[in-house]
Parts: structure tokens; sequence; C-alpha cells
């Protein structure tokens, strides 16, 4: 017998202000091609000895994680296992690492940076943190890397290997690799209002980085956010099969089109990829309530997890903030939440969650 | 000696990144693994580097750091003996 | 306790051999891969010895009919090993029935993003390689290769454990029902970004390595690929499969001590061991052969022997380390060492434990050391990664 899967609570780190109990009420407003975390006071949470040698994926992890443990209420002891996501793990000490190769010409090259550069970095230092000698993985495919890791640790829930897992997804934004991307146009040429990233007529994301964490249970708690009843992902999905490919994961579930309540969608402002998203939005789930994210987390490969925070918190708080607004149809009560993302026309993922 | 225990002091705490360490809050007797400073194995490295990049020396085993990075004392007193710059 | 998960084919590129039956043939006949470095130009090549393959990008493109310079090694020999792993399999037809493709890499494209990382704005015909930074990227364009589609496609990173994960999550998947089949595995190109990063943790030998010898001086970088086919019950009764061995048990665990570092007694590894007996419904005295970890580095060898010694007791089983043979192949080195436990069970053969001369002192325990022919029913194989990474796969002749 399958046991039910719960999040019992969410913590963020990301370009809002959402390291703090609050639903989206201020939204910071940029114009700008990259965005960058509004970051809490790292002290706050991490002590100086812990944090010396800590690259900013480690220390947005850290709060986000620390955040979303005291959320649930669990204790350190009480995590079974850490499974986190990450694109690109911390590639900012991965590049210095790279560039002082070069530029040393081999020579008198240190070990800290090489250390952080492993991609299981964040999951291997939670585990240090909090000594969790559990199962410990981490995801590294692109914009799956999240998805990736709430399937594992949805799979150990239903089977009961584990009861309580920490699950996050990280990335950071970094200068070079910034400027590698601008030069293929993955990056907006021109800044772009964050309330304006849909009208934009461009190619290319704002980029951006986060830390998104959230423990997950087989056990419902008071903090309970939402159930998870689904998740698939598709590493190619042409356009014309998307529609059927979400009836064929509703339906799996015994479900149709008809009975989402909210369909929270990708949508990153790059003119030539969105049109995956306008296919849900204007054919299948045009009369449902919709709801976009980008625009207030940037793009980056681990941006699922803010969209995963913002569906999680809406099925909570009975209530879409309207800067999320994609249309002004609305529910009485908000039962079931679809998210669709992907990157670039690859990685595609569908993550049904239900109100606990 | 003392200048040069006084630069060392300097470039553990910014080497390492001991943000909340003082210079004069660092003896030159202290132990700088363990109980002291509270350095670890990956310290000790990056401490290796540094006796190479700064003064020449290269150590081929990390077990020889142990002995010489004991103190502030015992790094001068090592580097001095040995240092080609 | 539960079924093994069926293998039904395997594929392999390695210092010491490009297909199965190479590295067979190396494996018995004491045949090393381990060399000076020559198709890396770096200052060190005079103090490291590696496990290189023998083919250069160029004949690797060649023999996959890829135009120059668009992939990186990586991908170069994750595909041909792939390409094997399918074959044997009889897969033709990869999109007919549900198949996932898990991926382990440390490195992904690093060695292309080394070579013009300060290229890019000047020289647009080395911009293919900058997604390649994305370790992720590797697996999307083995997956594209192979032509898998609407599918799940992963990739996981928990360094020189990273390919034993991936058989553990494709066991997984195919016991809970979410794939019929998957491929699993990893690949790891050698790379200026891996050799100097380990140089900086001094734990490079400067010779042959040597493990679980009292001498060691260190590990030998290598670069590998090795892929499996696994296949739920369903497709190999449909199909009549020719199943290779089981996938019989599988179990993670964190040290939880240091970043890098290996706990003195091995907690991690202890409890690795132990999860996967659990899982496979077995006692430590099932167990017939170990296909250690063993790096030849002081700590992990220390620390594995350890933690053998306290999983089974006095009667520590056969057990030898192949790095020997092919250096530490990183991401990779999961699946090699799968293929190699697989080819033991199929041949009840223990390959040596090469270069050993001198027991520890810490403990009484010595490796095989000879070519060993043992009647094989099951074997047990160490992956240990940074970041307190560690992991155990338990393969069996019988389902």
């Amino acid at each position: 017998m399958k046991k039910s899967v719960y999040i019992n609570s969410v913590g963020s780190v990301s370009a809002q202000k959402t390291f703090d109990d609050g639903f989206l009420e201020n939204i910071e407003q940029r114009s700008d091609t990259v965005l960058a975390v509004v970051a809490p006071n790292y002290k706050d949470y991490i002590p100086p000895a812990a944090a010396r040698r800590m690259a900013k994926g480690i220390k947005m992890s850290t709060v986000s994680a620390k955040n979303a443990m005291q959320g649930a209420g669990v204790d350190e002891n009480e995590i079974d296992a850490i499974i986190v996501g990450t694109g690109l793990g911390c590639i900012g000490d991965s590049e210095k690492f790279v560039s002082d190769i070069i530029d040393n010409n081999e020579q008198f090259l240190t070990p800290t940076r090489f250390i952080q550069s492993s991609h299981n970095t964040v999951a291997g230092q939670i585990a240090l943190g909090i000594g969790c000698k559990g199962y410990n993985f981490t995801y590294v495919h692109s914009a799956v890397s999240f998805e990736s890791a709430v399937l594992d640790a949805k799979m150990q829930l239903e089977q009961n290997e584990a009861r309580t897992i920490l699950v996050g997804g990280v990335d950071e934004l970094v200068d070079h690799h910034v400027s590698t991307h601008r030069l293929i146009g993955h990056i907006k040429e021109e800044p772009v209002d964050t309330m304006s990233v849909l009208k934009s007529g461009t190619s290319g994301a704002v980029f951006s980085e986060g830390a998104h964490f959230f423990v997950l249970s087989n056990q419902k708690r008071t903090s309970c956010y939402a159930e998870l009843m689904a998740l698939k992902t598709f590493n190619t999905l042409s356009p014309g099969q998307l529609g059927d490919n979400v009836g064929n994961f509703l339906k799996e579930q015994g479900l149709t089109e008809k009975a989402i309540d909210l369909i929270v969608l990708g949508y990153n402002g790059d003119v030539e990829f969105d049109g995956y998203y306008d296919i849900l939005a204007k054919g299948p789930f045009s009369e449902t309530p919709q709801a976009y994210f980008k625009h207030l987390s940037g793009e980056f490969d681990t941006a699922s997890g803010f969209g995963f925070w913002v569906a999680n918190k809406i099925l909570k708080h009975q209530r879409i903030p309207d800067p999320v607004k994609l249309n002004d149809l609305h529910r009485v009560t908000f039962e079931t939440v679809l998210i669709y993302n992907q990157y670039r026309g690859e990685n595609h993922s569908l993550m049904l969650l239900k109100k606990c | 000696m003392s200048e040069l225990k006084q630069e060392l002091k300097e470039k553990i705490i910014e080497q390492l990144n001991l943000e909340d360490v003082a210079v004069d809050e660092i003896q030159d007797n202290d132990p700088l693994f363990g109980e002291g400073l509270g350095l670890d194995s990956i310290d000790a490295l990056e401490l290796i580097v540094m006796l190479d990049k700064d003064y020449g020396i290269k150590l081929a085993d990390p077990k020889e750091g142990r002995k010489i990075f004991e103190s502030v004392q015992t790094m001068a007193a090592y580097i001095e003996e040995n240092r080609s710059r | 306790m539960g079924k093994g998960v069926a293998i039904t084919g395997m594929g392999i590129i390695s210092a010491i051999g490009n297909n199965v039956a190479e590295n067979f043939t190396s494996l018995t006949s004491n045949k090393i891969g381990i060399s000076k470095i020559s198709q890396i130009d770096t200052i060190h090549k005079d103090d490291i010895m590696v496990g290189e393959i023998g083919e250069t990008n160029t004949q690797l493109e060649q023999r996959l009919d890829i135009a120059e310079n668009q992939w990186s090694r990586t991908v170069l020999i994750g595909t041909v090993a792939a390409q094997e792993a399918l074959a044997e399999a009889g897969i033709s037809d990869i999109n007919e029935v549900r198949t996932g493709f898990i991926s382990g890499t440390t490195v992904g494209g690093m060695d292309k993003s080394e070579q013009y990382f300060y290229d890019y704005p000047e020289n647009p015909s080395v911009r293919q390689h900058i997604t390649g930074l994305h370790a992720g990227d590797s697996t999307n364009k083995i997956a594209k290769h192979l032509g898998l589609k609407e599918s799940f496609v992963t990739t996981i990173s928990t360094a020189c454990s990273s390919s034993a994960n991936t058989i553990m999550l494709g066991a997984r998947m195919i016991q809970s029902g979410q794939l019929d089949r998957v491929i699993v595995g990893g690949t790891d190109s050698l790379s200026k970004f891996t050799i100097n990063g380990f140089k900086t943790l001094m734990i490079l030998s400067d010779t042959y390595n040597t493990p679980f010898d009292n001498d060691r001086k260190g590990l030998n970088l290598g670069e590998a690929a090795a892929y499996l086919v696994l296949e739920s019950d369903a497709m190999v009764e449909k199909n009549k499969k020719n199943v290779l061995g089981y996938v019989k048990g599988y179990g993670n665990a964190n040290d939880a001590f240091h970043q890098t570092a290996s706990s003195e007694n091995g907690d991690g590894a202890v409890l690795a061991m132990e999860k996967a007996l659990q899982v496979a419904g077995m006692k430590p005295e099932d167990i017939d052969y170990i296909n250690a970890h063993g790096t030849a580095t002081p700590n992990n060898d220390l620390s594995e022997g350890r933690a053998l010694i306290r999983v089974f007791d006095k009667k520590v089983p056969h057990f030898s380390s192949t790095k020997a043979f092919t250096g530490h192949t990183l991401a990779a080195a999961g699946a090699v060492e799968a293929v190699y436990s697989v080819l033991a069970l199929q041949n009840d053969t223990i390959f040596p434990n090469l270069n050993f001369k001198t027991p520890m002192q810490e403990f009484g325990i010595c490796p095989v050391t000879e070519l060993k022919k043992k009647k094989l029913g099951t074997v047990l194989s160490n992956s240990f990664g940074f970041g307190g990474n560690c992991s155990t796969l338990i393969f069996s002749k019988e389902a």
C-alpha cells in the first residue's frame, strides 16, 4: 500500500524577499537582465566558523533548509534523507578554480574551491551540519534537477523507506556563466521590468538564482502545505504532443483538465519557447485560473523550486497573490494545482499538488 | 622573526577566511589546529600552498605539515630555516 | 526480501579496453591501463600517472560519426559505452516501451570548458561548448544520440559514487513500476580540472597505485564510461531476454564526517553495506566476493578496510580493488566496477588486486592478489565519494 506524500513546510531564498514568512506582499520590481537574490543576513543563520568556507549556494541553501525544518517543526535528527537538485552546483567556485588553473598555469591552487565544485557539496554540507547519516543524493539535470530530487523523495516516502526527507533545489548566479550565456542568446539583451517580462517580445530569459527547500514526509503535520499527488518529467516533448501528455498524466490520477483549480506555468518571457505554455494556457486550461512566477524569480535551472513554493503557498493560504495572476479567473477553493515547466523546449516537467 | 609572525597571522586570517578572528587574538604558541584556532585538514592543505607560493617551500607529504603548523611560532621557525624567497 | 532487477546489457570503455570483452581480457591477463598522460597538456605530466583511454577524440568522433569538436570527451566515451550496452541487450527500438536513462558524471563537459574558458567572446566557433558546463548536458546529448524521446532522463552527481547511485535509482524505478527498462551508468573524462583538484588534496600517486598496501601513496586518476541495461521481469519474460546478472541490493548513506575524507572507522561505509545487505535480504556470510572501492589513498583504504571488518567481522570475504588496472574513474567508477562484478559472476572469477606487497599495519586483512577461480553467487561493490557519500551495490547470479 503506497503511502501519501505531504509537503510539510517550505523554505526559500530568491530574487524576492521570501526568506521570511510573507507571501509576495511586496514585490521587488527591477529592470534588468539578471537578478541576484534578496539575501538574508547570513550571520543570523550560520556561525562564522562554519560560514568561512561556504559558497553562496551553500549559504542560501542552509538558510532555506533551516527555515523549512523549522516550519515543519522537525528536529535535525528526524531527517532521514537529504536530496538536492542543482543545475550547476556551486558554479562560482568551479569557475574560479578553472580560471585559477589557467591564470596560474596549474600552480599554487588551493583545495577549497575544488571541494566546493563537487556538485554534491550542498547536500554533503547540510548532512555534515546536521549530522545526517542517511541517504544523500544530488541531481544535476538542467531544468529537471529539482523535479528529479522530488521524484526520488516521493518514491522513498511512498514505499516507507524514509519518513521525513529534506528536498531542495539551488543554483547560483555567476559572472562568467552570465557573460558566456549572453554570447549564445540565452539571456535577454535589453533589460525588462519585472511585471513586463511576458510582454518583452524578445528572446532569451532574465537569469537569476535561488535556493528552495521543503520537508516532505509520509506523515501529515499541522504545518502541512499540500499533498504531492504525481510528478513526471520528459527529456523531449514536441509542441504537438504536449496536450496529450498532460491529459494522460492527469488521467493516470483519475482526473481531467477540468478538475484542475489552478495551473502554474513556467513562462519566462522568451518568445522562442513561451509557446509551449500558450498551448496549455490558451488550450485545455483556458477556463482555469492561471499563475506564473519566473518574472519574480528569474530563470535558473531550479527555478521550478520557486514555482513549487508558490503553488504550495497558494494551496495553504487559499489565495493567489496579484503579482502571479495570469488571468482573472477564480475558484472558491483551490483543491488541485498543476505545475508545468520546461526550459528552451527541453526537460519538461509536470507536478500535481492537492490541498491537504 | 616577530615581523614574520605578524605577517603569518595576517595571512592565516585572510587565506582561511577567519573573519571573526583578530591578529592580536592569536598568540605565538596557540595551537592552530584542534582546540586553538580550530583549523582542520583542509586548512592544512591551504597552508601548504601558502608555504609554496609565498616562501618557496614545497612539502611532498601532507603529514609533514602537522609538526610545522603546530603554532605560529613553529611555522615561523620552519620558514626562517627553509625559505627560498 | 525483494527480487533482484535483471541486467540484460553492459557496455564499457576504459583504459583497459574499448568494450566489455577487451576489459575482461585485460582483467584476466594482468594488463594494466596506467601510464603517463598523453592527451592532456598539463605541467604535472611527469609527476602523475593516469588511466587514459587509448583513442583520441578524433578517433572517437570518427567511430561515432560525429562532426569534429562538437562534443566533450565525456559525451564521446559515454555514447560508445551506452551503445554497446543497448546492442548487447538487443534493443533496437529504444522508445518501444517506457525506457529511462540515468547517467552519473562529475566533470561533464569540463574538458572543453577549461580549454575554451577565455576564448568564447572572440571565437564563435567554440561556443557550442558553453552549455557543456552543465553536467546534465552530457546526459542530454547521449540520450539524444540514442534516440530517446519523451522519457525519464536525469543525471546524478555525488562525486565518486555517482554511477553506483544511478544503478540504485534505476533499480528502484523498475521495482516501483515506473519504468520498463532503464540505462544506468556514468561517464567522466580526464581534465585539468580534476587533475589539479586532486593535486591540491595531495592524494595523487606519482607511480602505479597500490590499493590496500601499507606503503600506498595515493590514487591514479582514470577516465571511463560504463552503462548497464536494467529491465523489469515482465520485459525479460516477454522478450525471453538473456539475463547477465541481477541488482540484488543497494544502500546509500552519508559519513557526515568531513567534506572530502572518510571517517576513521568508516561509519558511512558500514551503513551503506548494511543497508544493501538488508535490501538484498542477505547476511554478511552470503557475500562471495567484494569489489572494493580501494582507491589506494591512505585515508580510503584504511577507512574501507575497517568498515569491512566491522560488517563482516572476522570473516571478510575475498576482496580486491580493480583500480590498479583502471585508475580511479570518478563518476564512472561505480558502473565500471558493476560491469566487472557481473563479469566476475558470469565467469566465476575474482580479479586480482595488483601492486599489493605489504599488508597494512592497522589490520590483518589482505586482498586477493592473483586471478582466482571461485564459484560466485554474489558480489558486493563499494563506491565512496566526497561529501561523505557512500554507496554499496550487491549483484547476484540468481534473481
